[in-house]
């Protein structure tokens, strides 16, 4: 995900002259082909995320959309405050990329471990949230970022994820995308976001997958009516329990009578990890995966 | 290579007792709204009047018939809570009609009682402090970026001095050579509860700020002559952004309110509104 990130933001950038990338200090062997690209539009703003938030919304501004690049909770939690006041409540074309989400870097410890970024985020009224399932979805949620400037949180893995699609999709913000048939009647239906695709497609059995890789507050309106083709949804994510993707979905749906208590969600338990292991370790021991 | 911009009328050059006018009529204008809306942080917006007034009255660049104008210095408050001062000082300019002024403490009003974007001629809302210097360092790499020459200013207050995030935005403004930002600490060594210095002493700050690699300059924030040579000294600065300690009294025109902490928050009566308003000199519009 993160090559197709810089790779797609490249391409992007040799068309639109106002897009900046601004680095945390971190991305090495991923940036340094926008860097070298485009030296005047990459900023390293050095081990600082409340300047680098800050500044971003400064620039954002002044015309440019600025794409700030740092691991896992760093470029979220650690400015939050400025995400909140100077990009969401400004309104500006701001995009906080986030690598290494949910426990991609489950070794490195907690710290490390974005569980709850979902959490944080959504409860930003204008932020959009884009969380492909694959490097093929980092691609389109990248074009559409770029062609509908706002203030948006692009949460990407590692690197050497499984592609899922044949070609770049066709996405809209709330939107679900079909990424797997089902055999069985559509009378339940799996519903993944981010890299948690990979767990949803291999327990769903027989039942159509669906991923929505673009998501936020206001995009919960057109929830009920996807969801009425199914008599339940199951949702999947590399998340706590708490706040995050399934959460949203019920908050969208729970409230009209003849939707409720049709999602199931599988999540991250409701606890604080305090293990390292691989990503594969931390879903089994968190009772996502099997 | 600059893209020249200069669309702009050339700048007034006012003399003291010009805008000691100008500060006195935005004086009035401030303590009636906290007045009205019985709000806070009078004595926050008395520190800085002097420096708003010499800033919008022959320092910085601007269209007071469109305050938007491309070419326009960018003016950032990041002590947001010193609002009325900034609002009083746009209606004074002409940017905003005086009348709107009433509206602040009302429901519904685009007069926040923190800065607001809202309102014409405001850049950007703050009201957590901290959020002014990092978002003006990238203003003004935006405008180095794209060869502009349009400056930005942003005012702070000594108290804020104690967020990291200001010292984050030093590092990088010095990194980036950015001689087109000031920032002007609005230094009147009260915060919330007591003084600077038996808070989170920051002295000595001239010494902090020349170590961060920054020009550092000093003055009486009340002498209008000094705050305007210090900014245009300012402009004379290459290759590092200017940051201009004025020292300043909270609460400055009105007797009784100055050096007082309990002014931070502190709503006048109607009856104390008539005599900070008799203590202020006589104005020429209302005199």
């Amino acid at each position: 995900m993160r090559n197709a990130f810089i790779d797609e933001l490249v391409s992007l950038a040799e068309k639109f002259d106002h897009i900046a990338l601004m680095v945390g200090d971190l991305g090495w062997s991923v940036v340094e082909p926008f860097a070298e690209r485009f030296p005047d539009r990459f900023i390293n703003a050095g081990i600082a995320e409340q300047n680098m938030a800050g500044m971003a919304a400064g620039m954002a501004s002044e015309g440019f959309h600025v794409f700030t690049y740092s691991i896992a909770n760093f470029p979220t939690f650690r400015c939050a405050e400025q995400i909140r006041n100077d990009i969401d409540y400004h309104n500006l074309p701001v995009t906080t990329v986030s690598v290494g989400g949910g426990l991609a870097y489950g070794s490195l410890g907690y710290s490390h471990h974005a569980v709850q970024d979902y959490a944080l985020m959504r409860a930003m009224p204008n932020m959009l949230i884009a969380a492909p399932g694959d490097a093929l979805e980092v691609r389109a949620c990248l074009r559409y970022l770029v062609k509908h400037p706002q203030p948006s949180y692009l949460r990407i893995g590692k690197a050497g994820e499984p592609v899922f699609h044949e070609s770049v999709p066709d996405i809209e913000p709330g939107r679900w995308l079909k990424v797997r048939e089902g055999k069985m009647p559509h009378a339940r239906a799996v519903l993944s976001t981010g890299a948690a695709l990979g767990i949803a497609l291999d327990q769903a059995d027989e039942r159509p997958v669906y991923s929505l890789p673009l998501w936020g507050m206001k995009n919960k309106g057109v929830q009920g009516e996807q969801m009425r083709g199914f008599e339940t949804v199951t949702t999947y994510e590399d998340h706590l329990l708490d706040g995050g993707f399934g959460s949203w979905l019920m908050e969208a749906t729970n409230s009209q009578p003849d939707l409720k208590s049709r999602v199931d969600v599988k999540a991250l338990n409701s606890e604080v990890c305090g293990a390292v292991a691989s990503q594969q370790v931390l879903h089994r021991l968190g009772g996502l995966a099997r | 290579m600059l893209v020249m911009q200069n669309r702009h009328p050339p700048l007034n050059h006012p003399d003291a007792a010009t805008l000691a006018a100008h500060a006195t009529q935005i004086r009035r204008l401030a303590l009636e709204m906290v007045t009205s809306a019985r709000a806070s942080h009078i004595g926050s917006a008395l520190s800085a009047i002097d420096i708003l007034a010499t800033l919008y009255g022959g320092v910085m660049h601007y269209d007071a018939l469109n305050p938007s104008a491309p070419w326009r210095d960018r003016f950032i408050l990041s002590k947001g809570h010193a609002c009325v001062g900034v609002y009083a000082t746009l209606a004074e300019f002409g940017v905003i009609p005086e009348s709107l002024l009433q509206e602040y403490g009302q429901d519904f009003s685009i007069l926040m009682h923190h800065i607001s974007h809202k309102v014409p001629g405001v850049e950007f809302s703050t009201g957590s402090l901290g959020h002014g210097l990092p978002f003006g360092v990238g203003k003004a790499m935006a405008a180095k970026r794209k060869g502009h020459d349009w400056r930005t200013f942003v005012l702070l207050g000594d108290g804020e001095m104690a967020e990291g995030s200001n010292w984050e935005a030093m590092l990088i403004g010095r990194h980036h050579q950015l001689d087109n930002l000031v920032a002007i600490v609005d230094c009147n060594n009260l915060q919330s509860l007591t003084t600077v210095e038996a808070t989170l002493g920051i002295e000595p700050l001239a010494d902090k700020i020349r170590a961060f690699g920054w020009h550092a300059l000093e003055v009486d924030g009340h002498d209008y002559e000094q705050i305007q040579n210090a900014l245009a000294r300012s402009s004379a600065r290459a290759n590092a952004p200017t940051m201009i300690i004025a020292r300043t009294i909270k609460g400055k025109g009105v007797s009784f309110m100055e050096n007082q902490v309990a002014w931070h928050y502190k709503s006048p009566s109607p009856e104390q509104l008539a005599e900070a308003l008799a203590g202020l000199p006589p104005s020429s519009r209302n005199g």
